[in-house]
């Protein structure tokens, strides 16, 4: 009864790579803000920060080794997070199509 | 054999009666919390898609209030962040390892950096109070653009957000002291340290969630001459 639940420990190593990681894309999000890139630099904004995301949530937060159910329900979540983030800007983006007043 | 019917009745902190196995229990703990996170990340998810909005509509202001939050200061705090959550990360995998003194001095690394995190935080807010750029304020002015109604929008935004995910750094810095005191009472082993591996989703959490913010709010069109 008193074998270890976690079979994976990650080793320190491990550990200071992904925030030695983590700290450099964020002094490479900061400097390449300042740099005129149009539209693109939001897109690049969000790239790193998902990038950084995924570093936190596959390391830090052990997603790499969750049962597929905790996988699917962070998976439903960010589903979720997309259709209310898009269906709001699907309205946003088509009121001016009909010209309609008040739109 | 009756005794081993008597065994399976008896209850540890790692397996409670109405699990079968530990593994069971842990599993059950940790998917607990992620779904709660996902109603978090709705939560959050709303001021995003509000945030999303008002920046397309009124994307010339918000480089502008963007780029008057002080970067160097919101990069450190980014980075101070990011190092408690590798003191997080670190404390669970003495938990892991059943290092008891560990623990405890990973858990304190992570509640100082959250601290200053918060103190960087309250001098920011000081600061833009001080500037006139807190919506509410009668002397409310924001340089460079005579759109004041949108400038009061992103900082809205900007309170609201930031607010909300210091909000959620500070029930984190009270979950911290918990778990730390009841380490240090021995509560936990390498067989049953559930509370500490949860309390680390809960903290690299609002860590994720400032790593969107910080770009979001701080990082909008630096290049733009102001």
């Amino acid at each position: 009864m008193s074998g270890h639940v976690h079979e994976h420990i990650d080793s320190t190593k491990t550990y200071v790579v992904v925030l030695l990681a983590l700290l450099v894309a964020t002094v490479v999000t900061t400097l390449v803000a300042f740099v005129d890139l149009g539209n693109f630099s939001v897109v690049v904004a969000l790239l790193i920060a998902v990038c950084k995301m995924m570093l936190v949530a596959l390391f830090f937060m052990h997603v790499r080794y969750s049962t597929r159910l905790t996988k699917l329900v962070l998976i439903g979540g960010l589903l979720w997070l997309a259709i209310l983030l898009l269906l709001t800007l699907t309205d946003f983006a088509t009121r001016g199509w009909l010209n309609t007043a008040g739109k | 054999m009756a005794s081993e019917v008597h065994n399976a009745h008896v209850e540890s902190l790692a397996l409670r009666e109405q699990f079968d196995t530990e593994e069971q229990q842990k599993d059950a703990s940790t998917l607990g919390m992620w779904i709660f996170l996902i109603t978090e990340i709705m939560f959050f998810g709303g001021m995003f898609a509000a945030y999303t909005i008002y920046r397309s509509a009124y994307p010339t202001v918000f480089a502008i209030a963007s780029s008057s939050l002080n970067v160097t200061v919101g990069a450190i705090n980014t980075c101070v962040l990011l190092l408690s959550s590798f003191t997080m990360v670190m404390a669970v995998r003495a938990g892991q390892l059943g290092q008891r003194k560990m623990i405890v001095f990973f858990l304190i690394l992570t509640l100082v950096f959250g601290c200053v995190f918060l103190g960087v935080k309250a001098y920011e807010w000081t600061e833009k109070y001080e500037e006139h750029h807190m919506p509410g304020q009668a002397a409310f002015h924001l340089e460079g653009t005579p759109l004041q109604g949108p400038a009061k929008i992103f900082f809205s935004l900007y309170f609201a957000m930031t607010g909300l995910h210091a909000a959620h750094m500070v029930v984190g810095v009270g979950l911290l002291s918990v778990i730390i005191f009841q380490t240090m009472k021995g509560k936990f082993s390498a067989d049953y340290y559930t509370p500490i591996d949860i309390s680390g989703l809960y903290w690299h959490f609002v860590d994720v969630v400032w790593i969107f913010l910080y770009p979001l709010l701080y990082l909008i069109d630096r290049h733009l001459p102001k």
